[in-house]
């Protein structure tokens, strides 16, 4: 067993997921079947190998700092569940 | 013939000679998308209007000419892609009336070629799936057989090429994505180098594996479109500045002087007997070509399922933390705390296998288990793609099947996740690698299934798989099959 109702639980809350008991059981067993599998990586000896987190010799893409237009506020709020003209509006943060 | 089951180089011929208009065209695949679509299902959006008012206007370019190399030719682009003109929804319900703020690179680039676009297409909610059953919305069918899946995550893409809904298509291409639909529905499909196409308003899945790129009737139309819409881009940061070729003019060769790897680990086990017969007889066809055909050995190839669905998970649980009900999408309104909005909102709008890979890819990167999952898997990651680069220094590219079977019933493996990532396992290396990667039809099964060949090149050799390919297609005899749709 790779990972246990409780540490999904806690996967979850870190994800912020909320799941229900039924939910939490079926992703369980999931993803024990597969952190099983992906534990064959185990079978290889990768001291000293590299990672990779790009395939491409990649240099900083930098460009001019200069002052150019941006999205209107109007169109950056339009797709807001809520917003007041000025910003999103979300439920209380503090209590 | 009808003009809906032509080539987009066909259609661009007849444009040319004034036999057609864009109008005609647009109008001939509407009312084909109308009598179809109701079986295939590979449509979330359709604008028939603003279809009819850019076929208008590049019927007036023509005329002025004005008229780019896809002018008037009626595409259509996976629902992943941002639009002004229509909602982006990535099959999600989260962004099930998003409408994008500016559009993607490749639909200006579309737009600048003079194509007329015709609508959005189904897909796996957030390009997460290999069947396309993860839409929220509708599960496209293979038009081959009704009933069967069309792949995934670009099925609609791929099953709306096949049936005729459009002359051309964009899908995206994480681990297989564009090159397996392909593959099961029959027509050609393109994943180019990681950095050759831009991914500036591509919705982002893993950020260093999603590559977009064509799904097409055949080779020459997949050169066309690649033509469209390849090059630098200074708005996407991981998109290389190297000179895009002209590449139609790689079909005008045969394969002497070629030299053709064939993978021993992809011809394994599980290798369905009809898919394995369809290829080799496809190699035996590249080979009349005048290829010479080689030997050589992916020995990781065992270990790219591992790999892929460790990183391409936990890119994916950062980059979907940004649907949190503030900014755009669905939020749940029933909450009274911020933090209750963000766990409700994300909960009731993503689905199974989307919350699955949150779920694997927070697990893989979280405190304790980073180096045993993430930085494990990126090192070997680095295994794979010193296979790929010791295998192309003995040939020009690989051949191979797409996929271990043709297309299966609906529902028949919706249950198990780990055998349908499994399923993946030929095509995922090529994005873990960077390297492009094609398919192209082959032939089909005993049940009419179609069955596609892969074809793979080192980074920006491009042009290479499309020569062979065309090679492959002039002698396969599967050009211009059609699926018997009503």
């Amino acid at each position: 067993m790779k990972i246990t109702r409780d540490e999904v639980r806690h996967v979850a809350k870190l994800a912020r997921l909320d799941l229900s008991g039924a939910e939490v059981d079926r992703m369980t067993g999931q993803l024990n079947v597969i952190l099983n599998y992906v534990a064959k990586l185990d079978e290889l000896d990768t001291d000293g190998v590299a990672v990779t987190t790009h395939t491409q010799q990649v240099v900083n893409a930098f460009r001019d700092d200069e002052v150019r237009p941006s999205l209107p506020r109007e169109q950056a709020l339009a797709n807001g569940p809520e917003q007041n003209g000025e910003s999103f509006v979300v439920p209380r943060v503090i209590g | 013939m009808e003009y809906f089951s032509l080539t987009v180089q066909q259609a661009l011929r007849m444009l040319e000679a004034g036999e057609v208009s864009s109008v005609a065209l647009t109008e001939s695949v509407l009312a084909r998308i109308e009598a179809v679509e109701p079986t295939v299902q590979a449509y979330l959006a359709l604008d028939r209007e603003g279809a009819l008012r850019q076929a208008e206007q590049a019927d007036i370019a023509r005329k002025n000419g004005q008229a780019g190399p896809l002018c008037g030719i009626p595409v259509a682009i996976k629902d992943v892609l941002c639009t002004t003109t229509m909602p982006t929804t990535c099959g999600s319900r989260m962004l099930e009336h998003f409408v994008a703020p500016y559009d993607a690179t490749v639909v200006t680039r579309l737009a600048r070629a003079g194509s007329v676009l015709l609508g959005k297409l189904a897909m796996d909610e957030f390009a997460m799936g290999s069947t396309s059953e993860n839409c929220a919305f509708k599960v496209p069918h293979n038009p081959w057989k009704p009933g069967y899946v069309a792949g995934g995550s670009s099925g609609g893409s791929a099953a709306a090429v096949a049936a005729d809904q459009c002359f051309a298509s964009l899908g995206s291409d994480t681990g297989g994505s564009i090159r397996q639909p392909a593959s099961l529905c029959g027509t050609v499909g393109m994943k180019p180098t990681y950095g050759r196409v831009s991914r500036y308003g591509l919705v982002a899945f893993a950020s260093s594996l999603d590559q977009v790129g064509p799904l097409t009737k055949d080779v020459r139309d997949c050169a066309l479109m690649m033509n469209a819409i390849c090059g630098h881009d200074p708005l996407d940061s991981t998109s290389i500045d190297q000179p895009v070729p002209d590449y139609c003019h790689a079909l005008q060769d045969g394969l002497k002087g070629i030299t053709i790897g064939i993978p021993r680990e992809y011809f394994g086990q599980g290798l369905d007997p009809e898919v394995e017969q369809a290829v080799r007889r496809g190699i035996a066809m590249l080979e009349e070509a005048g290829a010479h055909l080689v030997e050589v050995t992916l020995p990781h190839t065992d270990y790219c399922v591992a790999v892929y669905y460790l990183i391409a998970p936990a890119e994916a649980s950062s980059n979907l933390a940004r649907f949190d009900g503030v900014r755009y999408g669905f939020r749940d309104r029933s909450a009274d705390s911020l933090i209750e909005m963000y766990n409700k909102t994300r909960s009731h709008g993503f689905g199974d296998e989307v919350k699955r890979r949150i779920l694997i890819g927070t697990y893989a990167l979280s405190s304790g288990y980073y180096d045993a999952f993430y930085k494990k898997a990126s090192q070997v990651r680095s295994l794979i793609k010193e296979d790929f680069a010791k295998a192309f220094a003995a040939c020009d590219l690989m051949v191979s099947p797409v996929t271990p079977t043709p297309a299966w019933k609906i529902g028949d493996k919706a249950d198990d996740p780990l055998a349908l990532y499994l399923s993946d396992i030929l095509t995922l290396s090529a994005n873990l690698a960077g390297i492009p990667g094609m398919s192209v039809p082959c032939g089909f099964s005993r049940d009419g299934l179609p069955i596609g060949m892969q074809l793979q090149a080192a980074h920006f050799n491009e042009a290479v798989l499309l020569r062979a390919a065309h090679n492959l297609e002039q002698r396969a005899g599967v050009v211009g099959k059609k699926p018997a749709l009503a």
